[in-house]
């Protein structure tokens, strides 16, 4: 078993340190990308429409993953995207969790009325079909950032607040909680000093999933164009573009959607390694 | 012919770190056979062994298993599943988590005679019907439609038993089946396993803690420490004059309400001592032979 | 001798969620029905009984963890029966219990010392790191332990922890429900040892619930046997055990498997 476990741990430790490579290097180009994009990423210019990668034939020099239709660089455009798809990722990602985990933790472990309370809110919040939620939160709010981020807090909320009050409860019904009262703590003292040191590992695999869920949301909201305005790199908008010129200029679609992938995927790892960090039972 | 020998069993983690010893034993048609020692001691071990069950973490380095003079370790994997499937069964601890929360007790007692022994199904119902009768269960049709939460821990108990005899096994791997129930429900228990055991004449390797049980439902016992094997005796003689120190030393800490005087005696560090160094002396014997 | 429990008709009532229909509130089943007895200071009481007997609902009845549905509890002159939360607090400190299962009632996430530290704080001691060391001591732990997580350790030793965090607090009572009921008989004779060394050395009054009579019997001066839910016998240890006043005393001893193949287990 010991050894089993050995095993384990090493395989999740190179999951961890690939997905937290990945996403230190975008965090890093998100930052630098003013300064590290070989071309301004607006800058358009027709003769140098859809250029291939430079390993290809017909490439022109300092365009490294070549140019979309309008001649601008791919590249640069992902660099600049990577900002849109991080804030995204950690604001609405961090903010969703906050509020979902603690409504979460106060249903599962004070129960009673709070619970009813929260959970009929719950029941009646996963009623409305999500995207559609979202395509009409944006069409009030108006399109930009800020309105991504809260869209996605508004309908991403009970992802947290679901399974944290049912691990909430479960860790409740735990003798340690009750010898807690014993001792003479109170109810919230309870909660946040026994309950959640117990539910963090889950939390914190909710909230590297929810990133990558933030960073796909505002991909598809770019791609409906419902995102930012149409000006500004998103990968989502670059998808979009992509996909209509797929047979002429692959690489417009291919390299945005690869940056998607592995963002999403290095959060989801990143999360599962988290956890077994956190675990001293793991440990 | 004997039901089981096991021949210098030895079973480890895959790291390296034993848990069996070394360990022999036998089993005579019919005989009930109790597996003692503490927590860790391996005793739960040897009936996975037989069973074909260890955990993923842990492997057979070496000794024989023979079920009925086969030995099951020398069977290719189907084989000896199937060999494994029609003689043997587990009467497991918890009755709650043995028992599928979803599906009826009818189909769970009667699926695997349908799937895997090939009976139709009427007369597997018609067995299953006669051994909840056997095992004192009243109302057989509504039991077999109820659902494992529908019913107390002694109930789903009886229908564990029920079930582990279906098949009419030539072995029966308990594993400390009354451990989860009350002194009241684990004396039921145990004469329901002892009637049936008698009646049927399968053999039972019986894991438990408690020198009590033994000395109610077996006819010898093996006890154990740290996967060696340190005691090897009929209950009668075990029970006037346990022949190893630790073993004595567990007799004494077992509790005796006709005796309060006796007092609570925990096994003496020294026993501790000489038993571990018997254990490292095992293992330097066995270091040895292999590089010798 | 003063009482240092007095306990009225005492009712209790929990929600049967296995009974509970789709719609609208589980029924009630009646746990505890009407049971009076009291427990002096300084003694050593029993409390036997099979499962669903309701030892254990009562056990948390009586460190108010259940809050009781009729009759009244009295701790020390003080009727606690339905005191609200925030004024039981103070009172806590003096009524501890020690829980069956230490891997559960250890919080996993916490270290050896901060568990036993924490109700110290929470009750304003003072000298903390010493109580903790004294503590550890009087359970026989080296005081290594206290950075330990509790999945480090035996299932004895955990129990230990147990009795270490229940005793810091200096109470007057301490509820054990079935403290040993998972350990190894050696581990489990350990700890029966050192929970009577404790009671006697620090004058403790100790409730001690178990569904062993062999382990009572040692132990106990003084045993209340529960069935469904009512009190059967409430007797001296020795008088019960000589003469079972009640059927079901005697079918509790009769079935306990002696270590003892000449015993009449009929």
């Amino acid at each position: 078993m010991l050894d089993g476990r050995s095993q384990v741990h090493r395989r999740a430790g190179l999951r961890l340190w690939l997905s937290a490579l990945w996403l230190g290097l975008l965090c890093l180009a998100a930052l630098l990308a003013p300064w590290i994009a070989p071309n301004d990423p607006l800058a358009q210019d027709l003769f140098l429409g859809r250029l291939p990668p430079v390993w290809m034939s017909g490439s022109e020099p300092g365009y490294w993953l070549g140019t979309d239709s309008l001649g601008r660089c791919v590249l640069s455009r992902i660099l600049h995207g990577a900002r849109v798809a991080l804030v995204v990722a950690l604001i609405a990602g961090t903010v969703t969790c906050v509020i979902g985990a603690t409504l979460g933790l106060l249903a599962g472990f004070l129960r009673g009325w709070v619970d009813v309370v929260i959970s009929r809110l719950i029941d009646i919040w996963m009623a409305f079909p999500p995207v559609l939620f979202s395509i009409l939160l944006i069409a009030v709010l108006g399109p930009g950032l800020t309105s991504i981020i809260i869209a996605i807090v508004v309908i991403d909320w009970t992802r947290f607040a679901r399974v944290v009050r049912a691990e909430a409860m479960a860790q409740g019904a735990m003798d340690y909680v009750a010898s807690a009262r014993v001792a003479g703590r109170g109810r919230l003292g309870t909660m946040v000093r026994e309950i959640l040191p117990n539910v963090l590992p889950t939390i914190v695999v909710l909230l590297t999933l929810e990133m990558g869920i933030a960073v796909i949301v505002e991909a598809i909201l770019s791609f409906v164009n419902l995102s930012i305005s149409t000006d500004d790199p998103t990968w989502g908008g670059m998808i979009s573009e992509g996909r209509a010129s797929v047979h002429q200029a692959w690489w417009v679609l291919v390299f945005p959607l690869i940056a998607l992938f592995l963002t999403v995927l290095s959060f989801s790892q990143l999360g599962e390694g988290l956890k077994d960090r956190f675990d001293p039972v793991l440990r | 012919m004997k039901a089981l020998v096991i021949r210098n069993l030895s079973v480890r983690l895959k790291n390296g770190a034993p848990l069996l010893r070394d360990v022999s034993l036998d089993l005579d048609a019919g005989e009930v056979r109790g597996l003692v020692g503490e927590s860790g001691a391996g005793k739960s071990m040897i009936g996975k062994a037989v069973l074909g069950i260890l955990p993923p973490s842990v492997e057979v380095v070496g000794g024989e298993i023979l079920l009925e003079g086969t030995d099951l370790l020398r069977l290719p994997l189907r084989e000896r599943r199937r060999r494994i499937g029609a003689t043997c069964a587990l009467i497991p601890q918890d009755p709650l988590t043995a028992l599928n929360p979803s599906h009826r007790i009818g189909p769970q007692i009667t699926d695997r005679l349908v799937d895997i022994l090939g009976w139709t199904r009427p007369a597997a119902i018609a067995r299953a019907r006669e051994l909840l009768a056997e095992v004192q269960i009243e109302d057989a049709d509504r039991v077999m439609r109820a659902y494992p939460h529908e019913l107390s821990g002694g109930m789903r108990q009886r229908i564990l038993i029920a079930s582990a005899f279906a098949a009419e096994p030539r072995l029966i791997v308990a594993d400390e089946p009354t451990t989860a129930l009350d002194v009241t429900v684990q004396k039921q228990i145990l004469k329901l396993i002892a009637g049936m055991q008698a009646r049927h004449g399968t053999a039972i390797l019986f894991v438990t803690h408690d020198l009590g049980v033994v000395s109610k439902v077996c006819q010898r016992l093996t006890v154990l420490y740290s996967g060696l094997v340190v005691e090897d005796s009929t209950v009668a003689a075990f029970f006037a004059a346990p022949r190893h120190a630790y073993s004595a030393a567990l007799l004494a800490a077992t509790p005796k309400y006709t005796d309060p005087a006796a007092g609570l005696n925990p096994v003496p560090d020294g026993v501790i001592e000489s038993v571990r160094a018997e254990v490292a002396a095992h293992d330097a014997r066995q270091a040895g032979g292999r590089h010798g | 001798m003063a009482e240092l429990y007095e306990i009225g008709d005492l009712r209790l009532s929990l929600a049967d969620m296995t009974a509970k229909p789709l719609f609208g509130a589980a029924p009630k089943i009646e746990i505890l029905k009407g049971l009076t007895f009291s427990i002096p200071k300084g003694a050593v009481v029993g409390i036997v009984g099979g499962s669903g007997s309701g030892k254990s609902t009562l056990g948390r009845a009586l460190v108010r963890l259940l809050e009781p549905a009729g009759g009244a509890i009295r701790f020390d002159g003080t009727d606690i029966t339905h005191l609200s939360e925030a004024a039981l607090r103070p009172m806590r400190r003096r009524f501890q219990m020690i829980f069956q299962d230490p891997m559960s009632s250890l919080n996993p996430r916490h270290r050896v010392g901060t568990i036993i530290a924490e109700p110290l704080r929470l009750h304003g001691f003072d000298a903390i790191p010493y109580r903790v060391a004294r503590a550890l001591g009087h359970v026989g732990l080296p005081q290594a332990f206290a950075v330990r997580y509790p999945h480090e350790l035996s299932g004895g030793q955990r129990q230990r922890i147990g009795i270490a965090r229940a005793i810091a607090l200096e109470p007057d009572f301490i509820l054990a429900d079935e403290i040993v009921s998972g350990l190894d008989v050696s581990s489990q004779a350990q700890v029966l040892n050192l929970l009577e060394r404790l009671v006697a050395d620090l004058g403790l009054t100790l409730a001690f619930i178990s569904h062993d009579l062999s382990v009572i019997r040692r132990l106990c001066q003084r045993t209340i046997v529960l069935h469904q839910g009512r009190i059967v016998e409430d007797r001296p240890t020795a008088d019960l055990f000589a003469d079972p006043g009640a059927d079901y005393t005697r079918d509790l001893l009769a079935a306990i498997p002696l270590p003892d193949p000449a015993q009449a287990w009929g």
